[in-house]
């Protein structure tokens, strides 16, 4: 019985870090993406700890998702500014 | 079983990873692509390393935590190739 | 074009993805083979620590930790060599710079007590090193152009200081007629403990100058850009 249980608890950490990735890969907004990304990571982390890896999953929650996502927002919020400044003017483009 | 859901599960994130960094052009989904595919491997790393009742091997661990840490700093290094492109050839 | 093209790739790629199922699959079959685990945990006492990862990390993998200071050394040279970095954020409202006046030291203290406890318990030096970056992340967030870091000829210490450490304690342990980075077993907690210090202060320090994304200094000779 408990081990029945158990094995729901792994699918459900399975599957919901596979849907995490999928959704991360092909969301439509690069922003939205990167925020789905960071969800994985600390799923991820989860996981490892399931698995019974603390010390990579305290790492991974902290720079794989943590600094790695931080890293991936700057850049996607640059892009989105970008994208706004050409959409208005042509002529006016950089601004940092 | 459970190595198998999970070292499964490992394989199948690189697979996506590498059908997404193939596919997608702009270069942050290609970064996102490629950190999966890499946890992905990290995922079966990990997933090796547990076996039921004995303790986790923590060599492969060590080698994951190693793995970590270069990736984001591979990461930033190519986000800051990117931006650099980006100011050299857009925007003029 | 372009959706034919996709399609076959993950028609490929499909294809490989069962081909290393079926890998794994028989690999685990062929049930569990010798590892090394058993070999690392027999080592355990001669170390000094006893959380079996910090001692692969820094005593029987000593070589590769050292490589990869110097891998997060290299990544910062190329960003620091691809151009200036962009002007913060602006500064932030009085909520905001509140929470971060609370969050930094409750950071840094983490990363000190996750520092001290990698020797018996999970955490070590990237975790603490992480934390450390996380927290001139939070601090460039809130409008401190600089994360947080103290001036460059500082910070240039500061990310060589895990290298140097580490390969200072090597030379000093070769010097012992010991060899590379194999410490006498009497001084070897407090070797690890001081390699791992230097490195998590490094570690620290690259990845809060990665945020930052450029190099710090000729800010206003080069400004006149734009």
């Amino acid at each position: 019985m408990s081990a029945g249980l158990l094995l729901i608890f792994d699918l459900v950490l399975v599957v919901t870090l596979i849907g995490l990735a999928i959704a991360a890969l092909v969301s439509p907004d690069v922003r939205r993406a990167v925020m789905l990304f960071i969800a994985f990571g600390l799923w991820l982390a989860l996981v490892w700890a399931r698995l019974r890896a603390p010390d990579v999953a305290l790492a991974e929650a902290a720079i794989g998702a943590g600094l790695g996502g931080a890293l991936m927002l700057a850049a996607a919020r640059r892009a989105a500014r970008q994208e706004a400044v050409d959409g208005q003017t042509d002529a006016r483009g950089e601004e940092g | 079983m459970e190595q198998l859901l999970y070292g499964g599960a490992g394989v199948i994130l690189f697979a996506l990873g590498l059908w997404a960094f193939l596919v997608y052009e702009p270069l942050l989904r290609k970064l996102i692509a490629l950190n999966i595919m890499g946890s992905g491997v990290f995922h079966l790393l990990i997933a090796i390393a547990e076996r039921g009742e004995l303790p986790p091997d923590p060599v492969p661990h060590a080698l994951v935590l190693t793995g970590i840490v270069v990736a984001v700093s591979a990461t930033a290094l190519a986000l800051a190739m990117g931006r650099r492109l980006e100011d050299d050839s857009g925007g003029r | 074009m372009r959706r034919a093209a996709s399609l076959i790739i993950g028609a490929i790629i499909t294809a490989l993805a069962l081909w290393l199922l079926w890998v794994l699959q028989t690999a685990l079959d062929m049930g569990a083979g010798p590892r090394l685990a058993e070999q690392a945990f027999a080592g355990l006492p001669t170390t000094g620590v006893s959380n079996p990862v910090t001692a692969v990390l820094l005593s029987y993998r000593g070589y590769d930790t050292l490589l990869e200071l110097g891998v997060l050394l290299a990544a910062l040279l190329g960003i620091w060599s691809l151009g200036v970095a962009s002007p913060g954020f602006q500064p932030a409202g009085v909520v905001l710079s509140g929470m971060v006046r609370l969050v930094v030291p409750l950071l840094v203290l983490t990363g000190g007590y996750l520092l001290w406890v990698g020797g018996y318990a999970p955490g070590g030096a990237f975790q603490a090193g992480a934390l450390l970056g996380a927290a001139g992340v939070v601090m460039r967030l809130a409008g401190d152009e600089t994360a947080g870091l103290p001036g460059i000829r500082a910070q240039r210490w500061l990310i060589v200081a895990g290298v140097a450490v580490f390969v200072l304690v090597g030379l000093a342990t070769l010097a012992l007629g010991q060899g590379f980075l194999s410490y006498p077993q009497a001084w070897s907690k407090w070797l690890i403990l001081a390699i791992e210090t230097a490195a998590t202060v490094a570690i620290g320090t690259t990845l809060a100058a990665a945020y930052v994304g450029g190099r710090p200094w000729s800010h206003a000779v080069v400004g006149g850009r734009d």
